[in-house]
């Protein structure tokens, strides 16, 4: 361990620089967190209290009282199971040939699936609506969740982990005459799992966070998931400063837990794109 | 040959769920989106082509034109982002003690929804809030400011809360970068006696450049594209003052159901981010054949 002074400063103002930019990076958690458990005072006044006080989940219950949270909650944990499942066996199953089959018009179906990386795709939901309404699926899980199915990223991130099967193994099996079918699902996918994991655990975040989309096409406000019915809490008239921040808790709680856990499948998620 | 067929059609059976709703959600709201820019089409009545009257409605409307320019300013997060990310890459790219934390600490705001996000910097940024206070007591200000509702201030403001959003997803990028760069480039460098300083800007610059142009150009794509903390933080006021290009397509087309108004809008600011991204491209080919 080197201990000259010179090196312990620079360690000691390398930490003070991490921990500023950390605090700036959680703080407004810790702060809202705060004002949801305290159950004193006016939450804007100087100076503000940065630590709880008078400590109570009144402000938790009061939540559940003034919009339906079980509701939100309920639906937010269908869409994201639904999208993740959704996600991983239709994207796997594209993403197998293209890795692994030889067929004709391949590179074509390849450039088709990147070119929608450049398509101008942030706005889509004004045309989508169009259609989910011709389709009859406005005010349905199933619109909420059908767009969001299929990206270009999931496929190139399988189709990369696919790629990585030795082929060997594809080779014996096909050789034994297995089905296509049955190399995909008993032989290469269960390799896959880390990767699944890993698009999986993305696609939930995702699918979890988006508020947008579904308050587009939801229409009675307690159908919403919980990023949408956070912003609707925040609207009612007569709810506080408190109750509202006891809701954004309860909204980020359960991603934050699940991050906070995860956060290797993050990573890996990012080492692939980079590549 | 039969066997290639075969093979065709079951490849073809692989792809065909992701190919339709790609095709469905992805390729058609383009294509039918930018037919409908050109109509005055409504969910209500009979559609008809009205041209480019949507488009030129758009250049004469202050309201767009305010979120044109507002696109532009916003572009002024990209370097700051970038810069920042980097740096703190470097800083959290070694194995000291708690340095998983750190960088769980600078991801979290990635991970949280835009809503929720809205909500908080809500808080912050009340005149009696945390930040006024904060500035206040480091005496860098002297009377509160409305963060959000003085229109001087309020752009910024959004600007600020999509740096915080992005710091760390470039910084875990970045990071990614830094850790499959070989370690015998610096290690040399180090026997010849440079230091931090020169192995950061002569080796660790260099080798990051293409992940340096990738990130730059997401981030001004990004930048250009910002609409929803616009959403949640102020909805393009005070008076109209944060109105970006995208929220206003938005806007129009969503909240006053104006879709073709809105459609123009989005493909006015799709067309501007194409010629950035093939631009950006252009200039990232050559260097990655060297």
């Amino acid at each position: 361990m080197n201990l000259r002074p010179a090196h312990v400063l620079r360690l000691f103002l390398h930490y003070l620089v991490l921990a500023v930019i950390a605090i700036v990076c959680v703080f407004p958690f810790w702060w809202t967190f705060v004002v949801a458990i305290s159950t004193k005072g006016n939450m804007f006044e100087f100076p503000p209290t940065f630590w709880p006080q008078a400590v109570s989940l009144e402000n938790f219950s009061e939540v559940f009282r003034v919009i339906p949270m079980w509701n939100f909650l309920k639906n937010s944990i269908l869409i994201t199971v639904a999208t993740v499942i959704g996600k991983l066996v239709i994207c796997s199953l594209a993403a197998y040939p293209l890795s692994r089959m030889a067929f004709r018009g391949k590179k074509l179906v390849f450039g088709i699936i990147l070119a929608t990386m450049v398509l101008p795709s942030e706005v889509n939901f004004l045309v989508n609506f169009v259609s989910m309404t011709k389709l009859g699926l406005v005010d349905t899980y199933t619109g909420v969740v059908l767009p969001n199915i299929v990206t270009a990223v999931s496929i190139l991130l399988l189709k990369q982990a696919f790629d990585e099967v030795p082929q060997d193994l594809l080779d014996a099996a096909r050789v034994d005459g297995a089905l296509e079918w049955v190399i995909f699902y008993r032989i290469v996918l269960p390799l896959m799992t880390p990767w699944l994991a890993t698009v999986g655990i993305l696609t939930a975040v995702e699918a979890w966070n988006e508020y947008i989309w579904p308050s587009i096409i939801i229409a009675k406000p307690e159908d919403f998931p919980l990023s949408a019915g956070v912003l609707y809490l925040r609207g009612t008239y007569g709810s506080s400063t408190r109750v509202i921040a006891a809701g954004t808790m309860l909204t980020v709680a359960p991603i934050l837990v699940a991050f906070l856990f995860t956060q290797r499948f993050f990573m890996r998620g990012m080492d692939g794109a980079v590549k | 040959m039969t066997q290639h067929r075969y093979q065709t059609r079951l490849a073809y059976l692989f792809l065909m769920p992701a190919l339709v709703l790609l095709a469905a959600f992805s390729f058609w709201p383009v294509f039918y989106g930018s037919y409908l820019s050109f109509t005055d089409f409504s969910l209500i009545r009979a559609t008809h082509w009205v041209g480019l009257a949507n488009y030129q409605a758009l250049f004469n409307n202050d309201m767009f034109l305010t979120g044109l320019k507002n696109s532009l300013i916003f572009l002024l997060v990209v370097p700051l982002t970038q810069i920042g990310a980097m740096s703190l890459a470097v800083m959290v790219n070694n194995q000291l003690p708690a340095i998983r934390w750190f960088r769980a600490a600078y991801y979290v705001p990635v991970v949280t929804t835009v809503s929720v996000v809205g909500i908080m910097w809500g808080f912050m940024f009340h005149e009696q809030g945390a930040l006024n206070f904060v500035l206040l007591q480091l005496h860098v200000i002297t009377v509160p400011l409305g963060w959000l509702s003085d229109d001087a201030l309020a752009l910024f403001a959004i600007m600020f809360v999509s740096f915080w959003r992005g710091l760390g997803w470039y910084m875990v990028m970045y990071l990614a970068a830094l850790q499959s760069l070989p370690a015998e480039m610096q290690e040399a460098a180090i026997l010849d006696g440079a230091n931090r300083w020169q192995r950061f800007w002569r080796i660790t610059v260099p080798m990051l450049y293409p992940t340096i142009m990738v990130c730059s150009m997401m981030s001004v794509l990004a930048a250009l594209k910002a609409y929803q903390e616009v959403d949640v933080l102020t909805q393009g006021g005070p008076m109209n003052s944060t109105f970006t290009a995208l929220y206003y397509a938005y806007d129009q087309g969503l909240k006053h159901l104006k879709l073709p108004r809105g459609l123009a809008a989005s493909f006015v600011v799709s067309i501007c981010c194409i010629g950035i991204a093939f631009g950006c491209l252009k200039y990232l080919k050559p260097r990655h054949r060297e």
